[in-house]
């Protein structure tokens, strides 16, 4: 709730356009939000370690994750258990419980019109691509109900609640016959962070849910490997037993 | 060779004059001639039966922790992919085994109907082959429902409307298999039994059934030509070698290509981008929301796109099923002297040609959204596909075949 009254003093308080989120305020560049990718690896050991802080300080007050228990996180992420008490299991959890909100959904229907979606899948149903286009474009809209809208996502209840580290952008449309097409980005409100310093924030947390979406994919990959090899080599003993066999056969 | 000609002393002897295991090994397997030019195309009967194994055993762990029930089963999905040891292994086993049943079958189908392996006296083994091939259907619409994510809700909402296009009867039949007014636990409960019960004993009969049959007749090869007709002095077929030991080192070796390259998908790429696992089941099901744009699994769009392609459900359905059966009828709708593709004039190939680029065709297109220039082509697919069959029975007797060896081809 404090991030959505700091964004609406923003949006009250300060001057339109303060400075121009492409540099050249004449001619702004379009932006393709629709080719951006996240271009996560789940073999990161210290981004998926940064994703779980990013998730439990900015989604977990909202979203959970209903598969994931914190002891199973720490175990994949090689996260110590002094950490993982100190700072990341939730008050009156235990390291075994799974990873749920402290929101009651009963209040979250009051404030959002809906309860958050758990994130466990999220990765998987809409695609890491998806997730990390969806927090980056955020932009002013007075007319919904949380003061913002989302281009990945339009008319999301969710409110831009990275706003004061992304910033506070405005969408530029420009009309293309009856229909509104984004253009640009202008930020309103600069962020605590840098662009470059805020896509790297959001590919981590997208990371992190790739993760939490399949916590045994790189196990996977990993035996892959080996369970190939060994098939390679049984075909090729398999192929040599095989014309042996056949050699008389005219 | 029955036992009794060859007394064995000790415990394998005690039980082979009780039970004919050496007997039976010996007809099935050493003493059954096959011909010695299989090429390719023969691996898939091997690797079906493979994958049925496969199928069933990893089938069985999945149920051991499977929770049926609206409000368990998608949960319990996720427990076996991050909770239970290799259960993950064990899902992309069994989701991968499905689509690869498929692959597998519809190269088998289409190496029988390429050498006329459906002609006399195959007719039989064909229409066994193809009732497996109708199970196998209900088998994997049955599997895909379980899992309860919104893509198993929605497609089975969809399939099951279906029997709603029967007339007088239909709506009440679709409440009868349904169980409930909507897709519901109820159907999720009897799907379930379907699936891991009653479907495959049936399978597992027909697949018997389907195996006895192709003893009896003896295998086709790819001239179509009878090995038993050429014999030697010992009346062995002169065109013929022992099943074991080389064809069974043949497919081993088939297997270990198989194996490989489903090792790749499973470890790999399990989703195989959206064809084997979509995107839209990792949300469970919600009869509120409905995934955009609704499609069955790869197998079975070129029926559904056939079903598209016609604005009128009912003939649609209709149409579907004709696209569906009309495989049954080919041993007597192909009036063709000769039995290969390679001895068939350019008639049948040209219409087989045609046929095969329409299947290809409409399964693209069964996974495109139903609009516009999809919805055309459909249509224009629907013109081979149906052609092949309805005028086989014209063009095969008209068709300028080519004369038969007297013995097969091969080179060692």
């Amino acid at each position: 709730m404090l991030k959505i009254a700091t964004l609406m003093l923003a949006l009250c308080c300060l001057p339109p356009a303060a400075t121009a989120a492409e540099g050249v305020p004449e001619q702004p560049a379009a932006v393709h939000w629709q080719s951006w990718q996240a271009g996560n690896s789940v073999t990161d050991l210290a981004s998926l370690q940064r994703g779980a802080r990013n998730f439990m300080n900015y989604c977990n007050g909202c979203h959970a994750l209903k598969y994931v228990r914190y002891q199973r996180m720490a175990d994949d992420l090689k996260i110590s258990s002094t950490v993982l008490e100190a700072d990341l299991v939730a008050p009156g959890s235990n390291n075994l419980d799974y990873i749920t909100t402290a929101l009651p959904a009963a209040d979250a229907v009051n404030w959002f019109g809906k309860v958050p979606p758990d994130l466990s899948l999220i990765a998987r149903s809409k695609g890491t691509d998806y997730i990390f286009r969806f927090l980056k474009t955020f932009y002013v809209d007075p007319s919904s109900a949380t003061g913002s809208n989302n281009l990945a996502y339009p008319s999301a209840a969710m409110p831009a609640v990275l706003s004061d580290l992304g910033g506070v952008n405005e969408a530029v449309f420009r009309q293309v016959g009856d229909e509104k097409v984004f253009d640009h980005f202008v930020a309103r409100v600069p962020g605590s962070m840098t662009g470059p310093q805020y896509d790297d924030f959001v590919r981590d947390t997208v990371n992190f849910l790739d993760y939490a979406g399949e916590p045994t994919q790189v196990e996977r990959r990993s035996m892959g490997i080996w369970v190939v090899l060994f098939l390679l080599f049984v075909t090729w003993l398999s192929w040599q037993l095989k014309k042996e066999y056949w050699k008389g056969v005219h | 060779m029955s036992n009794e000609a060859i007394p064995k002393p000790g415990l394998w002897g005690w039980i082979n004059r009780r039970l004919p295991v050496d007997a039976f090994v010996r007809s099935q397997l050493l003493d059954y001639y096959a011909p010695k030019n299989f090429n390719f195309w023969y691996f898939f009967g091997s690797l079906a039966l493979l994958l049925l194994v496969m199928q069933l055993l990893t089938g069985i762990f999945l149920t051991m922790f499977y929770k049926v029930g609206e409000a368990t089963a998608f949960d319990s999905v996720e427990y076996i992919m991050r909770e239970v040891d290799y259960g993950w292994l064990l899902r992309y086993l069994h989701s991968t085994g499905a689509s690869a049943f498929f692959l597998v079958i519809y190269l088998h189908m289409f190496r029988g109907m390429m050498y006329g392996s459906y002609k006399a006296p195959r007719e039989l083994l064909w229409l066994f082959g193809m009732i497996i091939y109708l199970a196998l259907m209900a088998e994997a619409f049955l599997g895909y429902v379980l899992p309860w994510g919104n893509m198993s809700f929605w497609a089975a909402t969809v399939i099951i409307n279906l029997f709603g296009a029967i007339p007088v009867i239909g709506p009440g039949l679709v409440e009868w298999i349904r169980g409930d007014y909507g897709i519901a636990d109820a159907t999720l409960n009897r799907f379930f039994s379907l699936h891991v019960v009653a479907v495959p004993l049936i399978l597992l009969l027909l697949v018997a059934l389907h195996l006895v049959a192709l003893r009896e007749v003896g295998s086709n090869n790819p001239d179509g030509i009878e090995i038993k007709a050429k014999k030697n002095a010992q009346g062995l077929p002169l065109d013929g070698i022992p099943f074991h030991p080389y064809y069974t080192v043949k497919d081993i070796f088939g297997v270990g290509v198989f194996l490989t390259l489903f090792a790749i998908v499973v470890f790999f790429v399990p989703t195989f981008s959206d064809l084997f696992l979509e995107k839209a089941n990792f949300e469970p099901a919600n009869p509120l929301s409905t995934p955009d744009p609704i499609s069955p699994a790869w197998y079975f769009t070129p029926y559904y796109a056939i079903l598209r392609s016609v604005p009128d459900k009912g003939i649609g359905a209709v149409l579907m099923l004709i696209a569906v059966s009309a495989f049954f009828f080919l041993p007597w709708l192909d009036r063709s002297p000769v039995k290969s593709i390679r001895y068939r004039g350019w008639i049948f190939r040209t219409f087989f040609a045609l046929f095969t680029l329409s299947f290809l065709g409409l399964m693209y297109l069964g996974l495109q959204p139903a609009q516009g220039i999809y919805v055309t082509l459909s249509r224009v697919c629907c013109v081979p596909y149906f052609a092949f069959f309805v005028l086989m029975p014209f063009y095969t007797r008209i068709d300028p075949v080519k004369p038969v060896p007297e013995r097969v081809t091969f080179h060692a």
